[in-house]
């Protein structure tokens, strides 16, 4: 046998009973490693314990970049680098400059979010095929993933408890370390 | 287990499982194209070829080329821009609007109507560039440090809005598409072998489907709807401020901005039913995008149409009380004088009247009815553009400058061009994407589908 991470991965049918699993092995204490879903199942991540995302504290924080950086173009150019007279218009007429700010505020925002998105979930197109327990997870199966070593409970007694949570496969995988 | 709702019609029929949607909808991705579709990207690329050929010429000789005249200075090339970005919003509200609203009817077709709105802003685009007349110049455009001194663009320009308008919402969008795509194509990964591995594989960035990867998509695409929401509005706001600050009469109107929004609604909506009702029998998705998509979306064309009727009428009553003999005149112009009339009454039956059949229930739910009325109403939603351009500018304040616009063989080309180009990508999208948003139908289909006979 091969060094490296035992899992013990309970295979479900449907979304309400991986709910009602991930409910009733949680408060038997086993720490589930992840779950994988073809959708995004709501309230699966309150369920599972992970803290509500800070991506939109991420946007904010790009699009007030974006309305700070539009402002100082839009005033900095036309207000005091080469200030013209238009049609007798102040040099700085601020509800001029709201659509380019509004647009700005926007696209920072959205890109800047994205970006963020895509890197701390290790999103990128090139260099690696994603490591997964079981391929039908993208088509219509949903999965448990419980790392063995960081459980107190061993594997039979992890399966039985998979089977009665209404589990339709319990499959083990041994993942080499990289 | 599957529930169907006592008060609300099934969105997904025929009993369809999770699996039945994954190879639904990979089907025509994994397939061979039917011979349909090879005959509809022939005739596209045919289209594509004459309308590059007049573009080419415009680009190369001048917008000579074009019609316009002494006072007819912006005519079919600003009608056809306007026109293809109002197309476009209907994809950005379908899927962000909707969203937000929490509308589940909205999952079958959001992909693909935002397909269309991305689509339709690079036709938009290619007008805007077009009719610079020299288009290697368009980065003239843009805030630039350049040779010229400190010399900047004019931020109290609503042309120089547009830019950054259009460009931001034609980048929301395409992000917007992208990161929707991305646990599809992971989907489709899972399903292919060799070359297409590797390309869906790049395609999809290494999408997983935990739990976790599933939080930050929902946080993203929710962030993204509600920046996208008010960029549509901002959008064609921007756009009808290119005319409504100026001083031409018939354009110089407050009414503007909301009036163009709910006509850029109105069309989209209408080219979204042209594109589903073909693409649903094309690619057999009859069980997906159903009546009941067809109905709701029938049901924004008769508001948005009613709304944009009440502009026409609002923009006459004003002209008239509002005592300027310019504005009266070039109103009762454009219905009743002898130059556009046929232009003004086209875009009252097509926009007015027509899309009123849609309060009849037979209609709206009538597959060749609303094809029909969908095709009538981006016509109208396309005279409306040309009326507010062309007749406003054709007679303006000196009557010795009154001209006559008719289009030249070059102004038709190169509407031709869009076409081509429009559906030619469209085509190649609904080829090798998946045209329905998996994911979504998923998780809708439990509540929302047609109870599954064999269980």
């Amino acid at each position: 046998m091969s060094k490296g991470t035992n899992y013990i991965i309970g295979v479900f049918n449907d979304e309400d009973v991986l709910m009602d699993a991930v409910g009733t092995l949680r408060s038997s204490g086993v720490k589930i490693q992840e779950a994988y879903t073809p959708f995004p199942v709501h309230g699966l991540d309150d369920a599972l314990g992970y803290k509500p995302s800070n991506l939109p504290i991420a946007a904010f924080l790009f699009g007030l970049t974006g309305t700070i950086c539009a402002l100082l173009l839009t005033i900095g150019t036309m207000g005091y680098d080469w200030p013209m007279d238009i049609g007798g218009k102040p040099y700085i007429p601020l509800p001029h400059f709201i659509p380019v700010t509004f647009e700005l505020t926007i696209l920072l925002a959205s890109l800047g979010m994205v970006a963020t998105f895509l890197v701390i979930s290790n999103l990128k197109p090139w260099g690696h095929d994603p490591f997964m327990f079981d391929g039908r997870s993208t088509d219509d199966k949903f999965l448990l993933v419980i790392d063995l070593d960081k459980n107190k409970m061993d594997k039979d007694a992890l399966t039985n408890l998979f089977k009665q949570t209404g589990a339709s496969e319990v499959n083990s995988k041994i993942v080499e370390n990289h | 287990m599957q529930v169907t709702s006592p008060v609300r019609p099934p969105l997904v029929t025929g009993g369809k499982t999770v699996s039945d949607v994954t190879q639904d909808i990979s089907r025509h991705v994994e397939n061979k194209p039917t011979k349909l579709w090879i005959m509809a990207f022939t005739l596209s690329l045919i289209t594509l070829g004459y309308g590059s050929y007049c573009l080419w010429m415009t680009w190369w000789k001048g917008i000579g080329m074009w019609g316009l005249n002494k006072t007819v200075g912006w005519a079919w090339d600003i009608t056809n821009f306007v026109w293809w970005v109002g197309i476009g919003h209907a994809g950005t509200l379908i899927s962000a609007i909707l969203l937000l609203f929490r509308q589940k009817w909205r999952t079958s077709i959001n992909r693909a109507a935002e397909a269309m709105t991305i689509f339709a802003v690079i036709c938009a685009a290619s007008f805007i560039v077009a009719h610079m007349g020299r288009p290697w110049l368009a980065y003239w455009a843009l805030p630039l440090p350049n040779a010229f001194g400190s010399l900047w663009v004019n931020f109290n320009s609503p042309l120089v809005w547009d830019v950054f308008a259009i460009s931001t919402y034609f980048t929301v969008s395409l992000v917007f598409w992208y990161i929707g795509l991305v646990p599809d194509f992971a989907t489709i990964r899972e399903r292919a072998t060799g070359v297409r591995r590797i390309v869906y594989g790049a395609l999809s960035l290494g999408w997983d489907g935990s739990a976790k990867a599933w939080q930050r998509y929902e946080a993203v695409s929710l962030v993204l709807a509600g920046c996208s929401t008010p960029l549509v509005l901002s959008v064609h706001t921007i756009v009808s401020m290119d005319f409504a600050t100026s001083v031409i009469p018939g354009w110089h109107a407050t009414i503007f901005p909301p009036y163009f929004v709910a006509g850029a609604i109105f069309s989209g909506f209408a080219m979204v039913l042209t594109l589903m009702l073909i693409t649903r029998v094309v690619f057999r998705l009859e069980d997906y995008i159903t009546v009941e998509h067809m109905e709701s979306m029938n049901k924004i064309i008769v508001l948005t149409g009613s709304i944009v009727g009440i502009a026409y009428l609002s923009e006459f009553f004003i002209a008239w009380y509002s005592h300027v003999p310019y504005e009266s005149y070039t109103f009762i112009n454009r219905a009743f004088g002898d130059d556009y009339w046929w232009a003004y009454w086209s875009m009252m039956t097509c926009n007015v009247i027509s899309p009123q059949l849609f309060w009849f229930r037979t209609v709206r739910r009538s597959i060749a009815w609303t094809f029909l009325l969908s095709i009538v109403v981006n016509i109208g939603m396309w005279f409306e553009r040309f009326v507010i351009i062309a007749t406003s500018l054709s007679r303006d304040f000196i009557p010795s400058s009154w001209a006559y616009f008719s289009p030249t063989l070059y102004d038709i080309g190169d509407y031709l061009f869009t076409f081509g180009l429009f559906f030619t990508l469209f085509l190649l999208f609904a080829k090798f994407f998946p045209v329905v948003n998996m994911a979504e139908v998923k998780a809708i289909i439990k509540s929302s589908s047609a109870k599954k006979d064999t269980k």
